[in-house]
């Protein structure tokens, strides 16, 4: 091969690699992205039943109730609109979780609107409000102010 | 006054730098004979001692518990134990950035002490270009992020540090990942140096290539050490959670493992030169693309400290003009750099170029999966990319990788053929479809990715030790062994993943003390809670007792709910017990009115095998860079007990 169609076909190699990573990219992100809903947004879009998705609000103070196995809760998830999501978790809840303080979770909505939560999300300390969620707060206060 | 010597050094080491950027500069555009390196050495090296002593003194005012230092004051505190307020000094975002340009002031540093190899030309540039980094991560510190600012009145106690840091792991991990992530800018300032004075070739490959691998070491460890630490300290019992933070390590990691590869090409064919040199700049860009997501508070995590947003801002432009400045002159430049030697497209070279074409489409996946929520968020959709899409996109990927890097180091130069590569590549072929059959067998709803994991593990493991079949041992490279160490690595780790995937098994149940349960293998006992405190945490923990089969040999386990007095901080600690074939990992939750208490309990079969493989890549380099440096040191020995060796001229050598 002479030298001039080798640097040739490095270059073809190396823009072949790059268009195939941004493909793969963009088809794994289409069907595994998940998207964020807060009551409010369950309301408004629908229930998303295809894929997974996460889940942002405050835990509704008294809405913790524990299952006879001991290691399953349901909990409420509110916002500022009237919506609400019915989640089901199994599993150790974070420190940081608790009634009144803010939540986000990562599961699936089944048919009847129940949303069943593979992970709670951690949060690192008493003070820290997720991104989303003051996001999400804001948004809805434009909501009612419009 | 402690903190005031600390800000006076890190002016005096900004000064240097912009001496140094100037020095340097002349003497790469002075005549080849009237270059005199010795002043910009100098400095070079005033530079780093500067930006160690500025971080030896924040250190000082964190052992000292200064509370008059702000940063002191919102990250430390009086009661904690002496370890973590030496750790805390890099705990948080001022004193992490320091130690950022204090690791790159040094390795500047030790550039200008040992690099003898190197064009004198190219080593001024480089060293100007090293210093041009620094100057802006100085401007950062001083105007953006000064560690050394007073409080005045000082407060009487500390805020404490973050309890997820308090750990020993804390200690090290940074530092390491820091001289990996930073040590890379070495690469970026010899791949500028180089494209300035058009010297791209075989010498300033050999000459780049120790410092490339140093960098890699320490990532290698760094990332290692901390998939360690998240998987015993934040007690979700996984190793990897594809965080944006672990991804901004993983990314400038992958484009240093191809680099490292293609400078191989370059030292010893001369192949590659255009695409090594980008491969460098690329490299450092992921380092400092990291460091703005790291640091600018885009992201939130236990890593991010900034909430400014000015800061976000100001990395933002330094990364913008250095990368943007570094990717022009690669544009101008490099129709000027000449091709190198050519090769057969299946030789070892082209096994290199795909493994550096792999490692690229890693690269590019993780790239995009990092940012894309980001960018989303910018246009007002929120959402989040997880192991989901990084799995199943970069997995496959990953392990066409690991298959063809078994095959890599069979392969000849130059040109090869597929028989005789399918003759040397049949006993791993073998042991890889006698894995898939037993994986197949076994663990048969494993999945794809750790079914193929488990087939191709032993095969590849089998395939890197290959190269030293019927080899004299003793006579084998010291850095012939690094590659063979650090492939075999590669090959355990993959197997850990595989294997602790597949077999992974999990119990969560409450329990009332007295009580027994199951996972896996083992027959755990729940014995009783008691309270326990600490230096500056208080905690309930539970006493479990494991037995193999139910009558094997009783093994303790103590997990803990604790909670922390400053901050005010629950935190859950895991209790992990190694037997030589996995994990035994337990956690406490929370207690009912029924008196139960949550346990989680995992069983994780050769999870041990993905760190140990993580250890041994990075032996591997540590041995390659032995090698590399004896085999230099040697060279020159003989070159200077036979004085007038080097003094013979071009002729002259032709004639002998």
């Amino acid at each position: 091969m002479k030298p001039k169609n080798q640097r040739l076909v490095l270059l073809v190699a190396a823009i072949v690699a790059v268009i195939g990573a941004v493909l793969l990219a963009m088809s794994g992100l289409r069907d595994r992205a998940s998207f964020f809903y807060a009551p409010g947004d369950v309301a408004q879009k629908g229930l998303p039943l295809d894929r997974a998705v996460r889940i942002g609000g405050m835990v509704r103070p008294g809405s913790i109730v524990r299952h006879a196995d001991g290691v399953t809760i349901d909990f409420v998830v509110t916002d500022d609109t009237p919506n609400v999501i019915n989640v089901t978790y199994r599993g150790i809840t974070p420190d940081l979780f608790r009634e009144g303080s803010g939540v986000i979770a990562e599961g699936r909505f089944q048919p009847d609107g129940r949303f069943i939560a593979t992970e709670i999300l951690a949060k690192h300390d008493e003070n820290y409000v997720p991104p989303v969620m003051r996001q999400a707060r804001g948004q809805h206060e434009t909501d009612t102010l419009r | 006054m402690i903190a005031e010597g600390g800000l006076a050094a890190l002016w005096l080491a900004a000064a240097m730098s912009l001496l140094q950027l100037y020095l340097g500069a002349a003497a790469a555009r002075a005549s080849a004979e009237a270059i005199d390196l010795r002043p910009v050495c100098v400095v070079a090296v005033a530079q780093g001692t500067l930006a160690a002593i500025a971080f030896g003194l924040l250190i000082l005012c964190f052992l000292r518990t200064d509370l008059s230092v702000a940063l002191v004051a919102a990250n430390s505190h009086s009661a904690k134990p002496w370890l973590y307020k030496f750790a805390g000094a890099w705990g948080n975002h001022e004193g992490s950035m320091l130690l950022w340009v204090t690791v790159m002031a040094v390795a500047g540093a030790a550039v200008a002490l040992f690099e003898r190899r190197l064009a004198t030309r190219t080593l001024s540039a480089t060293l100007a270009a090293q210093a041009a980094i620094g100057l802006g991560f100085y401007g950062f510190l001083l105007f953006a992020s000064n560690p050394f600012n007073r409080l005045n009145p000082a407060p009487v106690e500390g805020n404490g540090l973050n309890p997820l840091l308090q750990d020993p792991g804390l200690a090290f991990h940074p530092p390491t990942l820091y001289f990996g992530y930073v040590g890379i800018s070495i690469a970026f300032s010899f791949a500028v140096g180089a494209l300035l004075t058009r010297d791209v070739g075989p010498v300033f490959a050999r000459a780049m290539r120790p410092w490339v691998l140093a960098a890699w070491i320490f990532l290698t460890i760094g990332i290692t050490a901390g998939s360690y630490w998240a998987y015993y300290e934040l007690g979700w019992g996984g190793w990897w959670f594809w965080d944006p933070v672990e991804n901004a390590s993983l990314m400038p990691w992958l484009a240093a493992t191809a680099l490292l590869h293609s400078v191989t090409v370059l030292a010893t064919r001369d192949g590659l030169r255009a695409w090594t040199i980008m491969l460098a700049v690329v490299a450092f860009s992921m380092s400092m693309i990291g460091t703005f997501l790291v640091r600018s508070g885009i992201l939130t995590s236990v890593h991010a400290f900034a909430v400014d947003p000015r800061r976000g801002a100001f990395i933002l432009g330094l990364l913008v003009i250095y990368i943007g400045g570094a990717l022009t002159l690669y544009a101008l430049r490099v129709s000027t750099v000449k091709e190198g030697s050519r090769f057969d497209l299946f030789s070892r070279e082209g096994a290199l170029v795909v493994n550096n074409l792999l490692l690229s489409v890693i690269l590019g996946v993780v790239f995009v999966g990092t940012l894309y929520p980001l960018i989303t968020e910018a246009l007002g959709a929120k959402i989040s990319v997880g192991p989901p899409y990084f799995n199943q996109a970069a997995g496959p990927v990953a392990l066409l990788l690991a298959a063809i890097m078994g095959m890599g180091p069979l392969m000849r130069w130059r040109r090869d053929s597929v028989r005789a590569l399918l003759n040397r590549y049949a006993v791993p072929i073998l042991i890889s479809a006698a894995s898939l059959l037993l994986a197949v067998l076994f663990a048969p709803d494993a999945g794809v990715l750790p079914l193929v994991g488990l087939a191709l593990a032993p095969g590849v493991a089998a395939a890197s030790v290959a190269p030293m079949w019927k080899r004299n041992l003793r006579r084998t490279p010291l850095f012939t062994w690094g590659m063979v160490i650090a492939h075999l690595g590669v090959a355990v780790s993959l197997g850990g993943m595989a294997a602790s995937t597949a077999f992974n098994k999990e119990t969560l149940t409450a329990l009332r003390p007295g009580q027994t349960t199951h996972v896996g293998p083992f027959e755990v006992r729940f014995e009783s809670v008691a309270p326990v405190a600490g230096p500056n945490w208080t905690a309930m923990e539970a006493r479990l007792t494991a037995r193999r089969n139910g009558t094997g040999a009783p093994v303790a386990l103590a997990p803990q709910s604790r909670m922390f007095s400053a901050p005010p901080t629950p935190t859950t600690e895991a209790s992990i017990r190694t037997f030589i074939d996995g994990q035994l990992y337990t956690n406490v939750g929370e207690s009912d009115e029924m008196g139960r208490w949550q346990i989680r309990l995992w069983w994780k079969p050769m999870v041990t095998l993905i760190w140990l493989g993580g250890a041994l890549i990075a032996f591997g380099g540590v041995l390659s860079l032995l090698g590399r440096v004896l085999r230099e040191r040697k060279a020159a020995g003989g070159r200077a007990r036979a004085p007038g060796a080097d003094a013979i001229p071009a002729g002259g050598e032709a004639l002998a």
